[in-house]
């Protein structure tokens, strides 16, 4: 043994001297900038999308209803209340809040009685942390729990599409279409705004898990015409997902689209797959009149409970305003066919080239029916009652684009202006400027609307495509007059709008005399919306119902009228696209059934 | 006085091996006594009980008894997503929670095939918070030896610095003890403004601290005369018995996965494992501390040569969706105590079939305890399982 071992372990006395480095007070001790302590919420950013709850690995957050945050579209009113007797602090659900409103500050000292009061809503619960800066917050950069960007869809080049009205949209390839699916968070908030309530997630997931059967029945369970929906769905949903918040929303319409397109134009293999082989008859007769979205929707889920359906329509062929509305190049003909043929196949009767009203009388079908169901949607134009418009060179955008559908005579000038900004507008112009283009080798036509660029009721890639197109687009231009000379139409005189509603939101649009302008062309084509024709309703029936503003028939949250028996949806009620026909003929037919079924 | 430390046990009081190969031990001869050390007990180095059967104050007999601390973290990771594991894996192992992350994080990584794709900044940081986590259960380990001596002051000094670099683990990753900061993918943060600078001041002190506990320990005679012959690992037994890390290393038995099976950027330090001969608890704690400047001197390396910046995390599957294909693998690391595993099975769902660890601790405090303890003194137990560094959480997790 060394004596130096001895002696040697006396030298930690020399610590003796030092200062002390305990800290005095620890609990005023401020943690690290990154700290993970408790939560704070900003609500008003907060839409309740509950992926925070979806992650948290120990089930400490809950979605709960406050007080003072309503339901709505985009915001489910649901906030996280966290349980700290579960919480571990991981911050997994920081980072992946689909808002960024969730975050930790550095605050980790609290002290309370009541072990209640550790169960608590960030941000609605007032604590003395929520104004605190420091904290976790989502690391960045390229730090993401899902993906952030769509996945390109393939489309054709606007010099090629415009020569001929062929779908330009590809479709998703498999990979695209998982790769997009991978993006959802599952949230929900799209199936709460879609007017038909379908199960997104549910039919995203079937994408992910390669189950394409399973896709189309969650698909029908709520709409039965997915072809038609996944290619010119006014998508509600997208606009509303909270993927979208903080990045691209996910592209719901065409992975509906996707599935859709999996499954081969072959009624047995959708009646394998749907299971509605046999379904049995009930020996009770509906009759429907028009074939649009609400009427198939209607005649399909009536079908499925065993009803005798027999639709009346007064073109030669179905689908109402999807096919004599909407252009080939959106919405190819074969698809519409692809549903439509499968509802017929239920045992749905369709009897062409009858219009209700002249070749039968709605009486008859309440004789011949227990009840009726009428969905005859918007088919008369609207006109601007310009001076000049009733020239034989303005023309209406729902006669053209119906004559482009039944091969009928279209005029096609070189020079067209058309006066709308809705999707209807962006349709005929497209669809004259494909016209034009074969006709004349190239595009001329000016599109102008009341609205301005911002408030444009048309979706916005309709205006970027038809602009790529090569048509012009100048919104914020009231039409005053049809410049005709010798009876020859030459252009459109208008002035800048400078408002469009008064104080009391009623239609009164300003004007700037001044700027006016006059934009050329050899014919002018109005598509500022459309009217309906109830001319089918005798005057009988006209006295046993109610009307409310603009001559609109009233109906029940079921789409009842005040007589029991007819029943009317789509357009002529609710509109304004084919989501909400669906979801009004879905609901009519568990009305009908339930009228049906009293007393039984 | 040299005549007392020379005291060789009498043998002929040991009991006799029976024909089954166990000790013939009866206690109503009163020759022996049971004593059990633990579950709880402030000597043993988590909750773990040893069964003693003492002649006198000599051990003729001693019995690992594990199960106090079952959690079932395996099982709760096999139900949850492959994101979610992480927070749950922390909690096998305190001594070192990052270790934990890691295997959890590698193992998803390498069977879904996106290990390739981990940043080059995400493994940097992934390697210093492992060997920051090495550090700090360093700093409790070196002179937690001392203490099993009752001289623990050197534990107060290693404790003092140890919260210095869980300060420095609060800046990084967000938590002082369990960081979750190892996530698949990459990493959960960058490092934060003047973070080297204060990692210097932090491992500056603790170069003080090395040489103050050497002075406290190795030239010290009472740890010297306690520590010297007493646990001696025979360099065969490391084999037969497949001791790892600083244990084996102390028996003369090179043996590091850093080294061997290099992992992360380990192949880019310069540094050699250290050894001794001995086998003895003087000589295990030689190769700690000689470790623990070695760990200093990684940790500046790794901050000399990691990048400036860039990316933390690869670009992954939604987690929430994220599934990986059928698969298995055994992802391991060199932690403090020795080599830690982690064998991962998938079988294409979202959450993993089979989750096991495979820690150190388990061949260290049973198998080769319950061999150590016998025909040693009462008093030289704790030092004896302290000086093997092991975790009783990460036994049975």
């Amino acid at each position: 043994m060394n004596i130096k071992d001895v002696f040697t372990p006396f030298t930690v006395w020399s610590k003796v001297v030092k200062d002390p480095v305990t800290i005095k007070d620890p609990l005023s001790r401020e943690a690290a900038p990154r700290y993970r302590g408790f939560h704070k919420n900003d609500i008003d950013v907060c839409i309740g999308c509950g992926t925070c709850e979806a992650i948290c690995e120990n089930q400490a957050i809950d979605l709960v209803p406050v007080e003072g945050i309503e339901t709505k579209d985009g915001d489910s009113g649901l906030r996280p209340r966290i349980d700290y007797g579960r919480c571990c602090w991981c911050a997994l659900c920081v980072d992946i809040c689909t808002t960024n409103s969730l975050n930790l500050t550095n605050e980790y000292t609290w002290v309370d009685t009541d072990p209640d009061a550790f169960i608590f809503t960030p941000g609605v619960d007032k604590k003395s942390w929520d104004d605190k800066e420091d904290g976790w917050k989502k690391p960045v950069p390229n730090y993401h729990f899902y993906g952030q960007s769509r996945i390109p869809m393939g489309e054709l080049h606007a010099e090629e599409r415009v020569d001929s009205f062929i779908e330009f949209v590809k479709g998703f390839s498999k990979q695209q279409a998982e790769e997009e699916a991978d993006r959802c968070v599952a949230c929900g908030i799209c199936t709460a705004t879609c007017p038909a309530h379908m199960g997104i997630p549910d039919y995203i997931a079937a994408i992910r898990n390669e189950d394409m059967e399973e896709g189309m029945r969650i698909l029908y369970e709520t709409n039965p015409l997915p072809e038609i929906c996944g290619r010119i769905c006014t998508h509600k949903c997208e606009d509303v997902c909270s993927v979208g918040v903080n990045g691209d929303p996910l592209s719901i319409r065409w992975l509906k689209r996707y599935i859709a397109d999996q499954i081969p134009a072959d009624v047995d293999k959708y009646n394998d797959i749907l299971y509605t082989k046999d379904i049995k008859n009930n020996n009770r007769k509906v009759a429907i009149v028009g074939s649009g979205p609400s009427d198939l929707s209607a005649a399909y889920y009536l079908a499925l409970l065993g009803y005798k359906i027999t639709i009346y329509e007064k073109l030669p062929q179905a689908g109402g305003m999807m096919r004599y509305g909407i252009p080939e190049y959106r919405l190819p003909y074969d698809q519409i066919d692809k549903d439509i043929d499968y509802i017929l196949s239920l045992g749905v009767d369709i009897k062409y080239n009858v219009t209700v009203g002249k070749d039968i009388t709605l009486d008859q079908l309440h004789e011949e029916n227990d009840a009726v169901f009428a969905g005859t949607g918007l088919h008369l134009g609207r006109s601007t009652r310009i001076p000049g418009s009733d020239n034989e060179k303005v023309y209406q955008s729902v006669e053209l684009l119906r004559n482009i559908v039944t091969g009928a005579e279209v005029p096609v000038e070189r020079k067209i202006v058309v006066i709308g900004g809705g999707n209807v507008a962006m349709d005929i112009t497209r669809s004259m400027a494909r016209l034009q283009k074969a006709k004349y080798g190239e595009v001329n036509i000016i599109t102008t609307s009341l609205e301005s660029e911002d408030i444009m009721p048309a979706d916005r890639e309709e205006v970027v495509e038809a602009r790529e197109e090569g048509c012009t687009i100048i919104p914020g231009y009231g039409p005053q007059e049809v410049v005709i000379e010798d009876g020859v139409v030459k252009g459109l005189r208008v002035w800048k709008c400078l408002s469009i509603f008064d104080e009391n939101h009623n239609f009164s649009p300003k004007f700037d005399q001044s700027d006016e302008r006059v934009f050329e062309g050899d014919m002018v084509i109005e598509s500022i919306g459309q009217g309906m024709d109830l001319s089918y309703l005798s005057e009988d029936i006209k006295k046993g119902l109610e009307f409310g503003p603009r001559g609109r028939v009233q109906t029940n949250d079921k789409f009842q009228t005040s007589l029991p028996w007819l029943f009317m949806g789509g357009d002529i009620i609710q509109g304004p696209d084919v989501i909400h026909g669906i979801a009004n003929g879905h609901i009519a037919a568990m009305a009908i059934d339930d009228f049906l079924n009293q007393g039984r | 006085m040299s005549k007392f430390f020379e005291f060789k046990p009498d043998r002929s009081k040991y009991p006799a091996m029976g024909a089954d190969g166990k000790l013939d031990i009866d206690l109503s001869s009163q020759k022996y006594t049971k004593l059990w050390l633990g579950p709880n007990h402030p000597g043993v180095t988590g909750n773990m009980a040893v069964e003693l059967t003492l002649a006198g104050d000599e051990i003729v007999e001693a019995k690992t008894h594990v199960g106090y601390l079952h959690r079932g973290f395996e099982k709760l990771i096999e139900r949850r997503l492959y994101v979610q594991g992480f927070p749950t894996s922390i909690r096998m192992c305190v001594a070192e929670p990052d270790t934990n992350e890691y295997l959890i994080a590698r193992s998803t990584e390498v069977l879904s095939g996106y290990d390739k794709d981990v940043p080059e900044m995400a493994q940097w940081l992934r390697m210093l918070s492992l060997e920051m986590a090495r550090l700090q259960g360093l700093l409790r380990g070196v002179p937690g030896q001392a203490g099993t001596f009752s001289l623990g002051i050197g534990v107060q000094w290693g404790v003092y610095l140890r919260d210095l670099i869980l300060d420095r683990f609060e800046e990084l990753t967000g938590a002082r003890v369990y960081h979750m900061y190892i996530i698949p993918g990459g990493v959960r943060g960058l490092l934060p403004d003047g973070f080297k600078k204060r990692m210097e001041d932090n491992l500056r002190d603790i170069d003080d601290f090395i040489v103050r506990i050497r002075q406290l320990m190795f030239n010290n005679a009472i740890f010297n005369k306690r520590a010297k012959g007493i646990g001696v690992i025979p360099k065969e037994w490391v084999e037969q018995y497949g001791i790892v890390g600083t244990n084996a290393r102390a028996s003369g038995v090179k043996r590091d996965i850093r080294k061997d099976y290099p992992y992360l950027h380990y192949d880019q330090l310069d540094f050699d494992p250290p050894t001794a001969t001995d086998g003895d608890i003087y000589a295990r704690s030689w190769v700690r501390w000689q470790e623990l400047i070695q760990t200093v001197d990684l940790i500046r390396q790794i901050m000399a040569k990691m990048p400036e910046k860039g990316d933390i995390r690869a670009q992954m599957p939604n987690v929430l969706h994220w599934k990986i294909p059928k698969g298995e693998t055994y992802t391991r690391l060199e932690s403090g105590r020795g080599e830690y595993g982690m064998y991962y099975v998938t079988d294409g769902s979202d959450k993993p079939r089979r989750v096991n660890l495979r820690g150190p601790s388990y061949t260290h405090a049973i198998a080769l305890l319950e061999k150590m303890l016998v025909n040693t003194n009462i008093a030289d137990v704790h030092a004896t399982m302290v000086s093997l560094q092991t975790c009783p959480p990460e036994i049975e997790r």
